[in-house]
């Protein structure tokens, strides 16, 4: 592996797709598991963290200097925190009906290692302009995968989108996908649909057996395997 | 690249690297996250600048002032600080305005849409048109009651809440100490479940219920054809019981208070 500069749109793309943080780093599962029961709430809390994202990687990013290394994680969260709660206020004044349904999860955005992930990874070391890039591709991501999990779930759980009913009146809804066991059924078959499609291309780009997961000692998973795919 | 025979693990591609002065002085390494391990750039273009201008003023020394610790932190905290209080001083009326307005809509609903609706105070187990003194009059205990086109009183709302299913329900319904009759119910706050337990605010049906139905309120589970019965929501046992005790339990408590409201002349023109 040769140590390489990244380019810009290599900041901002990798977020989106190859290193997605909730369907390849698997960060993030607590919101992406709890709330996102309608698109709408998906919505919501993928704006939410945005919000969070972008300002505490800017505002890390300018102020990366000034804090001692020693005391820099918590900086991180107090940055994060602060930016949590101001979107709390916000929404709490906004939009009501968002700030009740997605209740105790706007507070644990603080502890989304998702972000504080990509504060100390990357926000800490880089210049604003590719934080900016790097944490609006992150929450990108974050938002698609969102946004998947939500639309799979309201059309069969509650048979509409965004509210809109989708099915005729015959439809039954399947509770247990607004449920939360909903969530990790969810997931659990994006992801097996995702690395059974990998799994199909790499097969088809060569023909041989990979070692996989290699080198992560027992840590399975697609977290190690598809971090390191890019570097 | 995913085969890349160097670096096996993460920790060792992390060795290879001069990254920056923190973890070259050996004194702690940084935590692997996953970002990290992938980010090859980093020690090239900007960590350089940056571990100059920390190394600058003084090279040699290897560990930060604790002092210097405790002050970002602390100017940190109370920057923060200033700007929550800012964006709550901003928000905060709002946020109460907007509670004003969803229990205002909510007295509306259960009291059929009263011409007129007073707030009476609970003191000393009797209603008083005045606050108690040096209360707040927003979370003193309160009823409402409401006035018809005539200006005759047509029924008191009253708020109640208890645990249910998941977490407490708070609800707020119209009732009519003369005819002993609830009028109206809505739920102001409740977790229950998604599909199930949320049908007692979600289902109409099951609202509609409460329109015009006797006190005490009898659940039942066939169909609920008399007076005082209501019919519960099947797959949220629970949560229909507790809406009907929650109901029950606050007439119980009130009944004798709002009525003696009325036999002292308040409510009437």
């Amino acid at each position: 592996m040769s140590p390489r500069q990244t380019t810009p749109s290599e900041d901002f793309l990798r977020g989106i797709w190859k290193e997605n943080p909730v369907l390849i780093q698997l960060l993030g599962l607590c919101p992406a598991l709890a709330v996102t029961n309608t698109v709408a709430n998906a919505i919501a809390m993928a704006a939410a963290t945005f919000f969070v994202l972008m300002g505490s990687s800017i505002l890390i990013s300018l102020v990366k200097n000034l804090i001692p290394n020693e005391v820099r994680i918590s900086a991180y969260i107090l940055v994060i925190a602060t930016f949590v709660t101001l979107v709390d206020l916000i929404l709490a004044a906004k939009f009501p009906v968002q700030h009740k349904d997605l209740g105790a999860f706007i507070a644990l955005i603080v502890v989304n290692c998702m972000i504080l992930g990509r504060q100390e990874a990357f926000a800490s070391k880089k210049p604003v302009g590719r934080a900016i890039l790097d944490a609006g591709g992150t929450a990108i991501g974050f938002t698609i995968a969102l946004l998947m999990m939500g639309t799979f779930r309201e059309v069969l759980g509650s048979g509409s989108v965004l509210g809109y009913p989708i099915f005729g009146e015959g439809f039954e809804p399947w509770v247990v996908m607004i449920l939360p066991p909903g969530g990790f059924f969810t997931l659990g078959f994006i992801l097996l649909g995702l690395s059974w499609w990998e799994d199909r291309k790499e097969r088809g780009e060569r023909p041989q057996v990979r070692e996989w997961p290699h080198g992560v000692g027992s840590m399975t998973g697609r977290g190690q395997t598809g971090g390191r795919r890019v570097a | 690249m995913r085969d890349d025979p160097e670096g096996g693990t993460m920790d060792g591609e992390r060795g290879e690297e001069p990254m920056d002065e923190r973890t070259s002085d050996g004194e702690r390494p940084l935590p692997v996250t996953p970002g990290q391990a992938y980010d090859p750039a980093a020690p090239e273009s900007d960590a350089g600048p940056a571990l100059e201008s920390d190394a600058g003023p003084h090279p040699e020394v290897e560990e930060v002032p604790s002092w210097r610790l405790i002050t970002t932190l602390a100017v940190a905290g109370a920057l923060a600080g200033l700007l929550i209080v800012g964006v709550f001083e901003w928000a905060q009326p709002q946020i109460l305005a907007h509670r004003a307005e969803v229990m205002r809509t909510a007295i509306q609903e259960v009291l059929g849409a009263p011409d007129r609706v007073q707030t009476l105070y609970v003191v000393d187990g009797e209603l008083s048109e005045q606050p108690p003194a040096g209360v707040d009059t927003t979370t003193a205990e309160r009823v409402f009651l409401g006035y018809g086109a005539g200006g005759e009183p047509v029924g008191y709302a009253v708020t109640g809440e208890k645990a249910g299913f998941q977490d407490i329900i708070s609800l707020i319904f119209g009732y009519d100490p003369a005819a002993d009759e609830v009028l109206g119910m809505r739920v102001l706050e409740s977790k229950e479940t998604p599909g199930l337990g949320d049908k007692i605010y979600k289902d109409s049906s099951f609202v509609a219920e409460f329109v015009r139905v006797g006190a005490p309120i009898q659940g039942v589970k066939d169909g609920g054809d008399a007076p005082d019965e209501v019919d519960m929501i099947t797959g949220a046992t629970i949560s229909s019981e507790t809406v009907i005790e929650i109901i029950n339990t606050r007439v119980r408590q009130l009944e004798p208070m709002l009525e003696g409201y009325m036999a002292r002349g308040g409510g009437s023109p």
